[in-house]
């Protein structure tokens, strides 16, 4: 079954699964861009400890942490996902470093839209407080009401904005 | 009993270490289910791949009946599990911000993990992206600080917001997300020629 992908809906209950599984385990969801923010809090603190210490963001949710930013739940949970990409790309004979993207659109085209949509992306995800993973799929599972407004702002806002993007993807 | 890090039954070494293993599933799962392609992401939105809703839609269900089902049978206290809280304000700009970047980019931070993984070049510069938009955020804090922080309602869940049960809203959830499987089947038929080579 080289190259096939699983069928969506066994895919869905085995993603549901694991989901139960982290909040069973640790009484919280799956994420993503959290440990992207724990890697930045990380950074800033090697390179400008001061500001680290004074800079409105930092002061009020890390510094006062015992712990290191890095030596969080979704750190780890993250460095967890890409091993388990990595594995999955392994068995289905999917590795390689490629650019996917339509005949017609460039590569330039490709990436410029990739690097202003992770911009968006990572900006969007703090302020609405968790991205696709960490606030809408782990908020519906406990029906977290800003969950279900989050996930519906996201679909919502894609769907009317793609006809203006149509000619990235089709 | 669970969960476990909340009841001691784990040590905080062990939680880390399990989400390292929960993590895997999370990233095996999501790339098997072709989440590390952009364009099968974005055929949601055109309507000739709607992988996405039946994937997302069938996860939030199954997790979410999963743990009324562990609550009732006494296996896990529902009130320690983390409920996102609501701040009416940002949910919504967020999600609207999000929606843009995933039209765009055609990932969303998870997925872009995976992406990345397997080798897609996009994907690293999406992740590039994703680096500089949550930098942004953290240096202009006190800019967008109060906007943040504006419309804070607690953490509901939707069930109380309706007045429903949890267990009545969770049955309307799981019929609403068979009701949105027939669309996709329905559009993937409609839609298929819209995936061009």
């Amino acid at each position: 079954m080289r190259n096939k992908y699983l069928n969506p809906y066994i895919g869905g209950v085995l993603l549901g699964l694991v989901l139960l599984a982290a909040n069973f385990v640790s009484g919280r969801g799956l994420g993503a861009t959290g440990a992207l923010k724990d890697t930045i809090a990380t950074g800033v603190k090697a390179v400008a400890p001061s500001h680290y210490h004074n800079a409105a963001y930092y002061s009020e949710n890390y510094a006062m942490r015992t712990e290191q930013p890095m030596n969080s739940w979704l750190v780890y949970q993250v460095l967890g996902l890409i091993t388990g990409g990595f594995l999955s790309g392994i068995i289905a004979g999917r590795i390689k470093l490629t650019t996917e993207r339509p005949s017609w659109v460039s590569s330039r085209r490709r990436y410029f839209f990739a690097l202003a949509g992770g911009i968006l992306f990572g900006y969007g995800s703090q302020i609405g407080r968790g991205c696709t993973s960490g606030s809408a799929l782990s908020g519906m599972a406990v029906l977290s009401f800003g969950g279900f407004v989050t996930m519906m702002a996201i679909f919502g806002t894609a769907f009317a904005l793609a006809w203006f993007f149509r000619r990235n993807w089709i | 009993m669970g969960p476990l890090i909340v009841h001691d039954i784990i040590s905080s070494n062990t939680n880390l270490l399990l989400a390292f293993f929960i993590g895997i599933g999370f990233g095996f799962v999501l790339e098997q289910s072709g989440f590390s392609s952009s364009r099968k992401l974005a055929g949601m939105f055109y309507g000739y791949d709607t992988t996405v809703l039946k994937v997302f839609f069938t996860a939030a269900i199954v997790a979410m009946t999963g743990l009324l089902f562990f609550s009732l049978f006494g296996w896990i206290d529902l009130d320690m599990v983390y409920v996102n809280p609501t701040y009416l304000t940002s949910a919504i700009a967020g999600g609207v911000i999000m929606g843009a970047g995933f039209i765009l980019g055609g990932f969303c931070p998870g997925t872009s993990f995976c992406a990345a993984a397997i080798g897609k070049i996009d994907a690293f510069v999406f992740i590039g992206g994703l680096f500089i938009g949550i930098f942004i955020f953290t240096e202009g804090y006190p800019l967008w600080e109060g906007f943040h922080n504006a419309g804070f309602m607690g953490s509901p869940r939707v069930s109380e917001m309706t007045g429903l049960s949890q267990g009545v809203f969770a049955l309307l959830l799981i019929l609403a997300a068979f009701g949105m499987f027939w669309v996709g089947e329905w559009a993937e038929r409609k839609f298929a020629g819209n995936y061009r080579y």
